[in-house]
């Protein structure tokens, strides 16, 4: 039923996108340290270049990138999927307090110790989103009032709190570790990619090729759960049981990803943001460029954070911030609704 | 009469008890810690000083300043978060959730940044212009169209610009290598505080305190409403911009001497209004005492767990004190 217009528009402004992905992706693998120009790039890619140049592609370049595509799709997917059941544009897993859930689960994960380092990598993310789950339902549990059901508003304010107590009960467990642990998870709380490598590619991929064809598959419950509630209740939406599973995919989501790049925020903000207001609102439409777009602001930051001082590496999820929250406050300020 | 005359005697009773309670707690917090010290050597210290008993200098050089830090924190935040919930008539406002805290925090990352031995008095300075320009942010992007303060603009402007002033002091923080001092700070703790702090932060809390209690008439009749307040011939605008600047300015202090540490300015004026009702001349005293008591007793607390962060101490009290609120509804107060 989608209208066949919006349709082309919405194929003609993916293929802007991925286009623009993909010069991101070349100006992030050219750009660094060791100058790779575009040629030898390519060349490497399908296995022609020299030695050095393959190593360092495929050892190091390559796996951070495949790491900063996937976690920004997945961020910013998550992101759309929240702000629809939240029905708040301002929501995003970061504000909702699940990046801070994921974060405090791998502070307790790393304070008991004794992780085997091989099988470390393959839990993360799963604790991780235990984490971001447990605070989520947290959140839920708290903002459900018998007769009203779900406020959104107190949603987010709740969140808030739940993110504040989180990352204190984290900087808590911090004090008892040893040095390496503390930089560790500083490095993980200003959003470092620290896991750019071939295992956490194989570790981060399965979750995000299963959540995500779900949650396009749910495309039209969001958007009947985004419409007035009495209209999704006639429409025969369960919209609490509903609400629930989606937002546990999101927040599954969206911490196994903060497991890899760190507590990142701001992409499940712009990502959707910068989509709905290209092809509408309409999830079938704006769902896969949300994706390209989250990709894309993860990679001009990662690139913008590894490029810019020639002494340090700006931690990914500064740069993000730096950028991102600009956005939400500008957001807001236009949004004299809430 | 009778009964404003009881009223009265309830009133002094509550104070009564908010004063012991306090001295209470800043006594036990010298006695407690690492090293036992009993009462009859910490006057002895005070009164008789020895500096060449280790316990002397102990108590001196450490416990009491550490304490009096504690104490002079816990009045400025709540003495300040009261005069913000009164000027935005927001019952969730805090002085560190509307961005003073992490406007302080970034001005003064910068200022060790730039020179690390700078005076304490500077560093007050530059900590109040964090606040200003934090504060400032938070609340023009806060306000809503019909001249009020909604709750959750209010928050929300408070964490994106706190996520933003925080971002730009990690980069300046990495850029100029300083993070594990500045880790240390962003998580509270008044364990550092020296006697030069306290000589310069004393005068300064005081001070706007005492304006403070001298304007409270004003923030009583704010309280009631901005119309009914020009009604009874006030000049609105000056009391608010007065409170807000006083309340910055002690936010700001607060942080340089402990870093950021939030709920207390939240908790603290509900409680005491809570307990004398809403006439600003007795909320802003008792918040005072409360304040002090809640730090003074979190830090020790804080101590005896092994130097845990107070203000992860006090955010286990503050965050389902901020839930309930929420559950409440937000009212504004």
């Amino acid at each position: 039923m989608t209208n066949p217009r919006s349709k082309k528009l919405q194929l003609v402004i993916f293929i802007i996108f991925s286009i623009l992905l993909f010069l991101a992706i070349t100006w992030r693998i050219t750009a660094g340290d060791y100058k790779m120009d575009i040629y030898t790039f390519f060349k490497s890619l399908i296995g022609q270049g020299e030695y050095t140049d393959h190593l360092i592609l495929m050892k190091f370049r390559m796996p951070r990138m495949i790491i900063v595509v996937l976690a920004g799709m997945a961020l910013s997917l998550s992101g759309a999927v929240i702000q629809s059941i939240t029905k708040n544009p301002l929501a995003e897993p970061g504000i909702l307090g699940i990046n801070a859930g994921g974060g405090f689960a791998i502070a307790v994960l790393i304070s008991i110790g004794q992780v085997n380092p091989n099988t470390f990598i393959y839990v993360l993310p799963l604790v991780s989103a235990v984490g971001g789950v447990l605070a989520v339902t947290l959140i839920f549990l708290l903002s459900f009032n018998k007769g009203r059901g779900i406020s959104p508003t107190s949603m987010i304010l709740i969140g808030v709190g739940i993110s504040t107590a989180l990352s204190g009960g984290s900087i808590a467990i911090i004090r008892k570790f040893n040095e390496s642990q503390t930089e560790f998870i500083s490095a993980w709380m200003a959003g470092s990619i620290w896991g750019d490598e071939w295992p956490f590619v194989i570790a981060f991929l399965p979750w995000v090729i299963t959540i995500i064809p779900f949650l396009f598959l749910k495309s039209n419950v969001l958007n009947i759960i985004n419409t007035h509630d009495q209209l999704a209740i006639g429409l025969g939406v369960n919209l609490n049981a509903e609400r629930i599973v989606l937002l546990i995919s999101a927040a599954f989501l969206s911490s196994t990803a903060v497991a890899v790049v760190g507590s990142i925020g701001f992409v499940g903000l712009m990502g959707p943001h910068i989509a709905k207001s290209l092809v509408g609102p309409r999830h079938q439409l704006f769902l896969p460029i949300a994706l390209l777009t989250g990709a894309l602001l993860l990679v001009v930051s990662d690139t913008i954070g590894q490029t810019i001082m020639s002494t340090t590496a700006i931690p990914t999820g500064i740069v993000v911030a730096i950028i991102g929250a600009p956005y939400f406050l500008f957001l807001m300020y236009r949004t004299k609704s809430i | 009469m009778r009964s404003k005359r009881l009223a009265l005697i309830h009133t002094f009773l509550k104070f009564t008890i908010a004063g012991l309670i306090m001295m209470a707690l800043f006594l036990l917090s010298v006695v407690l810690g690492s090293a036992n010290i009993n009462i009859p050597t910490i006057f002895q210290a005070i009164f008789d000083f020895d500096p060449l008993n280790i316990n002397h200098m102990i108590i001196v050089d450490i416990r009491i300043p550490r304490n009096i830090g504690a104490l002079l924190v816990g009045i400025a935040l709540a003495v300040s978060g009261a005069g913000i919930q009164s000027v935005t008539r927001n019952s969730l406002a805090d002085p560190s959730l509307i961005g003073l805290s992490s406007g302080a925090a970034l001005t003064l990352s910068l200022t060790y940044a730039l020179s690390p031995s700078v005076p304490f008095s500077i560093l007050i300075l530059t900590s109040f212009v964090g606040a200003i320009i934090g504060g400032t942010m938070v609340m023009m992007i806060g306000r809503s169209r019909r001249n009020g303060f909604n709750p959750i603009r209010l928050i929300l402007a408070g964490v994106a610009v706190s996520a933003l002033l925080s971002a730009i002091s990690q980069a300046v923080s990495l850029y100029f290598r300083l993070n594990q001092s500045l880790i240390f700070w962003s998580a509270g703790g008044v364990s550092g505080t020296t006697w030069e702090q306290l000589y310069i932060g004393m005068p300064v809390v005081i001070m706007a305190v005492i304006i403070f209690f001298l304007m409270s008439r004003q923030l009583t009749i704010l309280n009631l409403g901005e119309s009914v307040a020009q009604g009874l011939g006030q000049n609105v605008k000056f009391t608010r911009v007065a409170t807000i600047i006083l309340s910055m300015l002690l936010a700001g202090i607060s942080v340089a001497i402990v870093g950021q540490v939030a709920f207390v300015g939240l908790m603290i004026p509900h409680i005491a209004r809570f307990l004398v009702g809403t006439d600003y001349r007795r909320v802003i005293p008792l918040s005072a005492m409360l304040g002090a008591s809640l730090v003074v007793g979190a830090d020790t607390v804080a101590r005896l767990m092994g130097e845990a962060p107070v203000s992860a101490i006090i955010s286990f009290i503050g965050v389902p004190y901020f839930l309930y609120l929420i559950k409440k509804g937000g009212k504004p107060i």
